[in-house]
């Protein structure tokens, strides 16, 4: 067990290199505006990816209604920073937790709900929540919330997407995860292995809103305006795909996922109107050449050429 | 020694107009080994469902340890201490050999929520524990140099020696075998009652099983029950069943 600290080591390491190089070239403005903008949202994209891998790829609950959660983590945070003038932290706080009661909520009937039946629900859910946004003058409606001071910093982003990824691969490779998975794999099984499968879907559902949650606080502290636009189910959509992408199932995956997608949405930011033909494409190809996603199950740590820096992977300790 | 485990009292099962058991009445004592025969559709299954939860009885009572586990779900059962393996293998396929077991261990595993997200406290303890105990029971099964394999990719044989390996993971006082030996060759089946005579020494188990095998049934089971039509037939031990007109009929046909 111990390889698995020293895997942990390793993989903080190289995150705080990485995040001096990033942070370097931030300062150094070498890093146009616009890049910079798009490193905060492929770090906002990853903790979405990834955390709708949680509850899509690990519990194999089928859900679309992702970027709802992630609309009321940044609405909560809005209004307390805006017109509370609370710190950001307690606006995270305060984000994650009003995201994860409402998926609490939410999970205990629709989680009994199986397959398609789910993915209908849960996409109704995401647009129900938009538009009940859109509906209350407080914080703006249709027009959107103006006024939101700019604390996302990438530091900010950075250390909370680690935070994400380490919380989620770790809670994959406890009993609690292998829960979760078992439920994956096989209900009737897992109900019979004396897994309460109600209790671990709703609480996968209860962690991956709580995160996206957060993902929103963030995201709404990057811009100056943010309106209920921003979470159409098209938005769910998108991490959907980013997941899909890396492969149901992996965090590398999803990390994968979520740079792809942004780099392209980003690189054809200038032909919008090929965007969308670009995905289909890709999605299609992707289908027919590789179904399980980028990664499929695999993670860094038991690739071949990763072998010699990481002693025996276990699952998903990516 | 002859105190009752598990008690089913006046049970039936109704699906829709159908009574797929009816009048169930039967007994299973510490440490017996118990079999459940009767042709195809007899609701051989179905019993084990009502057992375990998977259905709840239409009537009737079922008593596990002297209290009553009606309205229970499976896996309040299964903590209760009876595990199954099913007819149709059920494993986590895409799951490793270690990880199909380790599954099993899931509410003996004493830590909390924080103690698995931060890695602390009695989390890498228990882990180690865990495994070193999956891979013990691996071995039993001769199963411990495929334990990092995918469990779909197993032969046949090795998949039903797994779904056992798993059951008994659960550490229950009761085991519920669903024709462990289908599709097994008379070798495999051999070394499988073997097995299964010495797990139940072993770990001081009570067995209830259900097979078409007659060698496997008469050869290691001590009391048979035999179910048609969803009614318990006949009961005794494997020579007076061998010698039941009515179990003779059931099984070749006869003037009725």
């Amino acid at each position: 067990m111990k390889y698995l600290r020293k895997n942990d080591f390793i993989m903080i390491g190289f995150a705080v290199v990485l995040f001096a190089v990033l942070q370097g070239l931030i300062a150094g403005r070498i890093l146009s505006s616009f890049w910079q903008l798009n490193l905060l949202i492929v770090g906002i994209n990853v903790i979405m990816a990834v955390s709708l891998n949680l509850i899509n790829g690990y519990t194999g609950q089928f859900s679309l209604g992702h970027a709802g959660f992630m609309a009321v983590g940044a609405y909560v945070g809005v209004v307390l920073t805006t017109n509370f003038h609370l710190p950001f932290l307690a606006a995270l706080v305060a984000g994650a937790v009003a995201a994860g009661i409402l998926g609490f909520l939410i999970g205990i009937p629709t989680l009994r709900l199986r397959g398609d039946y789910l993915a209908i629900a849960t996409l109704g859910l995401g647009e129900i929540i938009r538009i009940v946004i859109m509906n209350i003058d407080y914080v703006g409606g249709a027009a959107g919330f103006k006024g939101i001071p700019h604390h996302t910093t990438f530091a900010w982003v950075f250390f909370l997407m680690l935070f994400a990824l380490f919380f989620i691969k770790n809670f994959v490779n406890s009993n609690q995860g292998r829960a979760c998975l078992a439920i994956r794999e096989n209900e009737i099984a897992a109900e019979s292995m004396g897994v309460n499968t109600t209790k671990y879907k709703i609480m996968a559902f209860t962690i991956g809103a709580a995160f996206a949650g957060v993902a929103g606080v963030l995201f709404a502290h990057s811009f100056y305006l943010i309106s209920p636009n921003s979470f159409t189910f098209m938005q769910s959509f998108n991490y959907l795909i980013m997941v899909v992408m890396g492969g149901l199932g992996s965090i590398t995956g999803s990390i994968a996922g979520a740079f792809v997608v942004t780099f392209i949405s980003a690189a054809l930011a200038s032909w919008p109107e090929f965007r969308m033909i670009i995905y289909a494409l890709a999605l299609i190809l992707m289908m027919f050449y590789r179904p399980q996603g980028l990664f499929g199950y695999m993670e860094v740590t038991n690739m071949r050429i990763f072998r010699k820096i990481f002693k025996k992977g276990g699952r998903a300790d990516g | 020694m002859a105190k009752e485990l598990l008690k089913a009292t006046d049970v039936s099962e109704v699906f829709g107009g159908l009574k797929a058991v009816s009048d169930f009445n039967f007994h299973i004592n510490k440490g017996e080994l118990v079999g459940l025969i009767g042709p195809n559709g007899a609701g051989k299954t179905t019993a084990f469902n009502l057992i375990t939860g998977v259905y709840q009885p239409t009537t009737g009572e079922i008593q596990f340890d002297g209290k009553s586990i009606v309205g229970l779900k499976p896996y309040q059962i299964t903590q209760r201490g009876i595990a199954r393996t099913f007819q149709n293998i059920r494993l986590f396929s895409e799951l490793t050999v270690l990880e199909n077991v380790k599954i099993a261990f899931h509410f003996h595993v004493k830590y909390g929520l924080l103690e698995s997200v931060f890695r602390m406290g009695r989390y890498f303890k228990e882990e180690e524990k865990i495994e070193e105990e999956a891979l013990k029971l691996l071995k039993i099964f001769h199963l411990e140099d495929k334990a990092g394999e995918l469990a779909k990719n197993l032969p046949y044989g090795a998949q039903r020696r797994l779904e056992i390996a798993r059951a008994l993971a659960a550490k229950p006082k009761l085991l519920l075998l669903d024709e462990p030996a289908a599709g097994m060759n008379p070798q495999e089946t051999k070394e499988l009652m073997e097995m299964i005579s010495w797990i139940r020494k072993e770990f001081g188990l009570t067995i209830l099983l259900i097979e078409h095998d007659m060698s496997l049934v008469m050869g290691i089971c001590e009391r048979i029950y035999v179910l048609e039509y969803g009614m318990i037939i006949a009961q005794g031990t494997p020579d007076v069943i061998k010698n039941d007109p009515e179990v003779i009929r059931a099984y070749l046909g006869g003037e009725a």
